[in-house]
């Protein structure tokens, strides 16, 4: 994404004229877009003119349209976003109050306005979007017997490409042997079949192999020879990039798992989601020490924040970029208020995780929200808890 | 209009004639079981008819077709169609005649009528509450038998009454036992020798993997090959999946289930201890072996399969002559074991010790001969074994049985499975329901340990062959069930759960047996109190400390067929995090 324009004056309002070059950016786009918000795109509409005759004729035409945001839909496995909503301003073609879908596309300017003001979680999505340093695209095979889950893991996002599941007989005693070894070998070739559909072979990225036991092992070994058999070149040459890694399942989940074995740290340490990853780990595991310093879930964490238990010394809050996608501009604020006050006033840290890795739906399995402290809140923390209890009864559910 | 019936008539008889043709196994078009009803709906209607009427066979099937097999209708139809049709009835006639004569009776109905003479009496039916629906979907069929209540438990095949044959078989006791502990105790070379030593492995074999073996320079190997059949299991010595081998003794016939000790095959464990009716947990005595055994998979095979219900553990501490057969060290281990055991939930009395060699056979058929053994006074291993109480079959139950493996039986039998029957019982000719895939199919051929039967019950490891159901719907864990009964498909549960690891909402496996699927704990609901299971008042859980028990939401992404009662593990990142039941 560049920055092309930028006006945004003290009190927050103002417009952002931006230029997405990759299908990551549509993601950026994706979160940093907000119904209300007023988004100016260009757009192909099909305009139906009616001549004095009566006769009607249709064309295509390329305007720049304005448009009220009402809703935003994103396709993840095609990255492409649709924003509809109504038309504010008229032009030649089209009157105020049509409803029109903009496409966004890449390689286009579009420009936006925000309702509520650019608040410093928009303005500083606007500056990771774009930053030049791009973290490098990274395969991931995670596979176990008879299961394989391809997926791709982009800065931001982790996008299930394909899923390859198939019955391998079990080892069925004396002389049956060949109907596993079989199965098994048809499952490698028909997930390496897979495989090479999704990846493009002229590209260097590290395609990591994950499974329980020796699958992976057994998978590599099979895409090596096949490829020696057949001669195929510019898979041989990939061979550096694979990394076989150990992983508890075949689902993907695991590969949060995946994520933390030295061989994959030492090729990704500085990539967004290996980080992501650790800060969970670290949270889980602050967790399990059961000593109160790591609080989850909206309510305990707000608690924490106004104890001032989320501060300079170690305070990290962990949120997901889901809860700032909220309809609700109400409930936006909410979370933009409360980063602000762990960030501004109180000194702690802030992380935004990406919904869509691993690390970000353990997160949303928690709340969505969560917190290392620097003191324990243990005792306060059950005396809140019972009020809830008294007050909202059993409905106070994890929101996800 | 008769005309067009008539001409109707004909093309279902040449269809019908088509289907004698092509073996028993067509469901395609009519299915076994619509045929069924289509006869035992026209014998009523001929009862209801009396003899003196000139109605065909042909024309009563027709009717009950289109009124869904209820008698009564079809009566009063075929009724008022003779009054009507009166004028024209010689005409009629003669077509039918003709027919008769170009085709004589049908050999379905000849093949109808040897059934039912070879049969007593034909069953009673009960029409139930009138049929909604009726057309020739799998649905259909479904509900279609579910319509008719037999008495018997069977519908057709041979229509034995299993239980009964199951009885009068006087069968003798049967046990099936998984093997446990941590990886590289000794647990496939232990049951390679039991089997070699009650000859169930012929010499000449084992012979033949001790050149194996050893041309791979793993010469102590070869009598775990007897159960690590696999390539990659041999090439890397370990056991990766459940090994399923059978031998008798002159009470007892056992399954032995040979499950892998390595951490990321706890699966396939998971599988083989859900089938068991008892544990025989390996301990590699060796110095340092038994301690680092016992952090291991020792301890987590011990709570699983005490989290599956296995109440009883014959423990064989093995390798005893690393360590010269010091009693001390057989008495230091015992202690540990027995004290983690009981902790662990299990009864003293449900624990049984034996010092063992299993590569040189000492102690596990026969005596040790090793003069410094000789303080071991008590029975070797197979005696221990076989003071096994039988246990109960939960045989009056509807079917239940979770697919362990989907394979090609051979060419006869395209489609096979096999698995364990947990309830109930089956013979050849039953229609089954594949869940979660809602498919019916039938049984064409039953194999109760690899040997051909017309029936099973449950308890028993059985291969069943299928037809008329694709093998797409079919994968191991699914559970074949009792179209009459079906199990629910379920995509969130509550269950009870004893915690090994800390648990937060959070993502696991869920493990029933081989069925094993993604999901999600999604909320603590309420901490239990371990010795009532009361909930623990006050404030709701945020984490649950491993060894507490709580009640969980669990969700999954795909419909599973669990029940109420269900024993589950949950596991995440490659460990157990807790195992319990499942309560809605």
């Amino acid at each position: 994404m560049r920055l092309i324009k930028q006006s945004i004056d003290r009190d927050g309002s103002g417009n952002i004229t931006l230029f997405p070059e990759e299908p990551e950016d549509m993601w950026f786009a994706y979160n940093l877009i907000r119904p209300g918000d007023r988004l100016r795109a260009s757009a192909i509409r099909r305009v139906t003119t009616e001549s004095a005759t009566g006769s009607t004729s249709s064309q295509r035409v390329h305007i720049n349209l304005l448009i009220a945001v009402e809703k935003l839909d994103f396709d993840t496995q095609s990255a492409q976003l649709h924003v509809s909503g109504r038309i504010i301003e008229e032009t030649k073609y089209t009157k105020v109050g049509q409803f029109h879908t903009l496409d966004l596309e890449l390689n286009r300017n579009f420009n936006l306005e925000k309702k509520e003001g650019w608040d410093s979680v928009a303005r500083n999505l606007v500056k990771e979007a774009c930053d030049p340093v791009k973290s490098a695209d990274v395969w991931a095979v995670i596979m176990q017997e008879g299961l394989a889950h391809l997926a791709v893991l982009t800065g931001h996002r982790t996008v299930l490409r394909q899923k390859v599941e198939m019955t391998v007989p079990k080892k069925r005693g004396m002389g049956r042997q060949g109907d596993h070894d079989k199965a098994l070998e048809k499952f490698f070739q028909t997930t390496m079949d897979t495989l090479l559909r999704q990846i493009d072979l002229t590209e260097t990225k590290p395609i990591l192999l994950a499974s329980p036991g020796f699958i992976a092992q057994g998978f590599l070994k099979h895409v090596l020879e096949s490829a020696a058999r057949t001669g195929n070149k510019a898979l041989l040459a990939q061979r550096s990039n694979f990394v076989v890694a150990h992983s508890a399942s075949g689902y993907l989940h695991s590969l949060n798992e995946v994520l933390q074995t030295p061989e994959v740290l030492a090729r990704l340490k500085d990539t967004k989601y290996a980080r992501e990853t650790k800060l969970m780990s670290d949270f889980m595991e602050s967790l399990f020490k059961d000593d109160g310093r790591a609080a989850y879930g909206p309510r305990e964490v707000e608690q924490a924040v106004e104890k001032g238990a989320v501060g300079r010394g170690g305070g990290v809050i962990l949120i997901s970029d889901s809860l700032f996608r909220s309809q609700d501009v109400c409930v936006r604020r909410r979370w933009v208020n409360l980063v602000d006050k762990v960030r501004d006033t109180e000194g702690g840290e802030v992380r935004i995780l990406s919904s869509t890795h691993e690390s970000g739906k353990q997160l949303e399995g928690l709340g969505g929200v969560a917190a290392m402290l620097t003191f324990p809140l243990e005792y306060l923390d059950e005396k809140e808890e019972d009020e809830d209890l008294i007050t909202n009864g059993d409905t106070n559910v994890i929101t996800s | 209009m008769s005309r067009h019936k008539l001409v109707k008539a004909l093309d279902l008889d040449e269809e019908l004639d088509d289907f004698n043709g092509g073996a028993e196994s067509d469901y395609d078009e009519v299915s076994a079981g619509d045929r069924e009803q289509l006869r035992l709906g026209t014998i009523k209607v001929r009862e209801m008819l009396g003899d003196e009427s000139g109605i065909t066979n042909q024309e009563i099937e027709d009717s009950l077709w289109h009124y869904y097999y209820d008698a009564d209708k079809t009566v009063t139809y075929l009724l008022s169609q003779m009054s009507n049709s009166q004028p024209k009835k010689s005409k009629k006639k003669k077509t039918g005649d003709g027919k008769a004569k170009a085709i004589g009776p049908s050999p379905d109905d000849v093949v109808r009528k040897a059934q039912n003479t070879k049969k007593p009496a034909p069953k009673a039916v009960e029409q139930s509450a009138p049929p909604t629906i009726g057309d020739k979907s799998i649905n259909g069929i479904v509900q279609g038998v579910s319509e008719i209540t037999i008495e018997d438990t069977k519908v057709k095949g041979k229509n034995l009454d299993v239980l009964a044959e199951f009885k009068k078989s006087k069968p003798r006791n049967a046990a099936n036992f998984v093997v446990i502990g941590h990886v590289d105790a000794g647990k496939s070379t232990l049951m390679g020798r039991l089997l070699y030593d009650l000859k169930v492995v012929d010499p000449k074999t084992l012979d033949r993997y001790r050149k194996e073996s050893e041309r791979l320079g793993k010469g102590s190997f070869a009598l775990a090959w007897v159960l690590d059949q696999g390539t990659e299991e041999r090439n890397r010595g370990i056991t990766i999946d459940i090994a399923m081998n059978k031998f008798e003794t002159e009470k007892t016939s056992f399954t032995i289930l040979d499950a892998p000790g390595h951490r990321d095959f706890i699966p396939n464990m998971i599988a083989g201890a859900s089938q068991a009716d008892f544990a025989v947990l390996v301990i590699d005595a060796g110095t340092g072996n038994f301690e680092s055994g016992l952090k291991g998979q020792t301890k987590e095979h011990a709570l699983l399969v005490r989290s599956m219900g296995v109440q009883r553990v014959v423990i064989a501490i093995n390798k005893l002559d690393t360590v010269q057969w010091s009693q001390d060290r057989f008495d230091e281990i015992s202690q540990q074991i027995a004290a983690f055991l009981t902790s662990a939930g299990f009864l003293a009395k449900n624990l049984a010790f034996v010092p063992c060699v299993g590569l040189t056979g000492d102690n596990i058929v026969r005596k040790a001969d090793d003069p410094k053994a000789s303080w071991y006074t008590g029975p070797p291993l197979v005696s221990i074994l076989e003071s096994s109480e039988p246990v109960t079959r939960a045989l009056e139950k509807p079917l239940r049985l979770t697919v362990d493996d989907v394979f090609r039986g051979g060419v006869q039998n395209p489609l096979s499975v096999s698995g364990r029957l947990e309830a109930g019982s089956i013979q050849i000719g039953d229609t089954i329901l594949v869940m979660p895939a809602k498919e019916a199919g039938a049984i064409k051929g039953i194999e109760v340990d690899s040997e051909p039967s017309e029936w099973a019950v449950a308890g028993q490891n059985i291969i069943l062959h299928l037809a008329g159901i694709d093998a797409k719907y079919l994968k191991s864990g699914d559970v074949i069930c009792a179209p009459l009964a079906p199990i629910q498909c379920v995509t969130s549960f509550k269950a009870k759960v004893l915690a090994f690891e800390h648990i937060t909402p959070m993502h696991c496996e869920i493990h029933k047996g081989r069925l094993h699927a993604p999901g999600r704990i999604t909320q603590l609901i309420a901490q239990l109190d371990k010795a009532s299971g009361a909930m623990i008042k006050g404030k709701k859980p945020r984490l649950i400390k491993p060894g507490s028990v709580a009640r969980v939401l669990v969700e999954v992404d795909n419909p599973i067929p669990l029940e109420q009662g269900g024993r589950i593990i949950l596991r995440a990142g490659g460990v157990t995090i807790g195992a319990g039941l499942v309560e809605r």
